[in-house]
């Protein structure tokens, strides 16, 4: 049977997202409660604007129930989803503070320096594409996190344990590899 | 600001990176402002992008004249306020407005109806800029012209500035409709819907292939109540655009700011939660009063804003 992986579904990207995982094989799940986070293996917080999201899950009980969740199984966070997962925000606003890094919102700009870049990654397979939509940037990165791939010397990809951060959009490239690095690392269990 | 994209990049991938900022914002409400005030009111209600411009569609409704692109010091003071994406409306076919307001720097731009046209054959060449635009359509024809412009999101015209939502309806139904047809089409026929349609073919070819526009499909034109949101969402609004239903109580007052606070994050919740009427119930009684609003059966047609620009 195909894996449940949830994607949040509040706004942005979701179904792009929940495309990229059919693609791979995996069952996406729209997560808009609490209640919807029972019986899936992992979760996807997208891209779309950190502050629309904060505002629900701050109204539906919804950041405890992704903090404890988060404890257990895998997340992965991409742009506006790496703020709502990151330990500190800039300009400060509130998040689950579980990734250990520090992301500047909109720190590359407004749409018209949005970009399509090939970096330098960590990855098996040569370089990574990636696309950058008024993307935030990671200014600050702590114990325990591995940067996986970079942008000017600059980290937009990490790793901390079962959490996978990203300041690029991967659902919206040619690239699978983030999605198939967060599926594997779902195959195995924490 | 100056666009950093290099010029060299390929139409393609220029077109990839539009449609991105286009996927950013579905589920979401994209709402109208005229101050950096309602910009404040707005974010902080979860709207995912502002709409910058001078008068609301009621009030440009009411008041009449030429309605033209916003003055840039308002476009200014609204994105210096705002974390989330600024849009601004430029008249149909005038590119000099659009390259005003790409300099500016705003992060979409509404090639839109709801001003007086500037052109009444052209609409802009929409490749040419890096900055996305929208348009509105009526049905799949308008929308996968501009989509061959350059468009990279589309929403339905609606009737704008009336808070009734009769005509955003039969838009969408119209356009949901022209694709479930497209897609039954044999391969041959193709060529000649897209020959009614006035469409090119390759188009045509994706949609029947996709059974979905190829860019993201809002609506817009008459959305004022929570359940307006969530039954645009349900006929296959991919997001909305809220205009004149939050800020105005009639096309000369505005609303109390608590009733337009409520009114915003009651839209806002409704139009992620479409699907479940307790939330939709919950927003609705949220809301004290709505917009008044004018009945788009009692307009004549020729003082309809969706006629232009075919």
């Amino acid at each position: 049977m195909a894996m449940r992986v949830g994607v949040l579904a509040v706004q942005g990207a979701y179904q792009a997202h929940a495309a990229r995982l059919k693609l791979l094989g995996a069952e996406p799940v729209l997560v808009r409660s609490a209640a919807e986070l029972n019986d899936i293996r992992g979760i996807i917080l997208p891209g779309g604007e950190s502050t629309t999201m904060l505002r629900f899950l701050a109204r539906d009980q919804l950041l405890q129930a992704l903090t404890d969740f988060a404890a257990e199984h895998p997340v992965l966070g991409t742009c506006a989803g790496l703020i709502l997962l990151a330990r500190e925000v800039e300009p400060q606003q509130q998040s689950l503070g579980l990734l250990n890094v520090s992301v500047q919102r909109n720190a590359y700009g407004r749409q018209l320096d949005s970009a399509i870049i090939k970096g330098s990654t960590a990855l098996s397979g040569g370089p990574l594409e990636m696309v950058f939509i008024r993307a935030p940037a990671i200014t600050h990165v702590g114990d325990g996190v591995t940067v996986l791939a970079e942008r000017d010397n600059q980290p937009v990809l990490v790793q901390q344990g079962h959490l996978l951060g990203c300041a690029f959009h991967p659902e919206l490239s040619q690239d699978t590899r983030v999605h198939q690095l967060f599926l594997e690392g779902m195959g195995r269990g924490i | 600001m100056v666009a950093t994209i290099p010029s060299n990049i390929s139409r393609d991938e220029r077109m990839r990176l539009k449609i991105g900022l286009a996927e950013m914002l579905k589920g979401g409400v994209i709402m109208d402002v005229c101050t950096a005030e309602q910009a404040r009111i707005a974010e902080a209600a979860g709207a995912t992008a502002v709409m910058a411009l001078e008068r609301v569609p009621a009030q440009i409704r009411a008041e009449g004249g030429v309605a033209r692109m916003a003055n840039p010091r308002l476009i200014q003071e609204i994105m210096e306020v705002s974390s989330i994406p600024v849009m601004a409306k430029a008249r149909i076919g005038h590119f000099a407005e659009a390259q005003v307001l790409q300099s500016l720097g705003v992060d979409f731009i509404d090639e839109s109806e709801v001003l007086t046209p500037a052109d009444e054959v052209h609409h802009i060449d929409k490749h040419h800029f890096d900055t996305p635009f929208v348009c509105g359509a009526r049905d799949i024809g308008e929308a996968l012209r501009r989509v061959a412009e350059g468009a990279a999101m589309i929403r339905t015209k609606g009737e704008a500035g009336t808070g009734d939502v009769v005509h955003a309806v039969k838009h969408m139904r119209q356009i949901m409709a022209d694709i479930q047809r497209v897609t039954s089409l044999r391969e041959d026929e193709l060529y000649v819907a897209a020959r009614d349609y006035r469409v090119p073919v390759e188009l045509l070819q994706q949609v029947a292939r996709e059974g979905k526009l190829p860019v993201p499909n809002f609506s817009a034109g008459g959305i004022a109540t929570p359940a307006d949101a969530a039954l645009m969402r349900s006929l296959g609004a991919e997001a909305i655009f809220v205009g004149s239903g939050i800020f105005m109580s009639d096309g000369y007052t505005y609303a109390p700011r608590e009733e337009a606070e409520q009114r915003a994050r009651a839209i806002v919740r409704a139009c992620t939660h479409y699907d479940d009427p307790e939330i939709v119930a919950a927003c609705s009684a949220e809301c004290t009063g709505a917009m008044k609003g004018l009945a788009v059966a009692a307009l004549e047609q020729h003082q309809w804003l969706q006629g232009r620009g075919e």
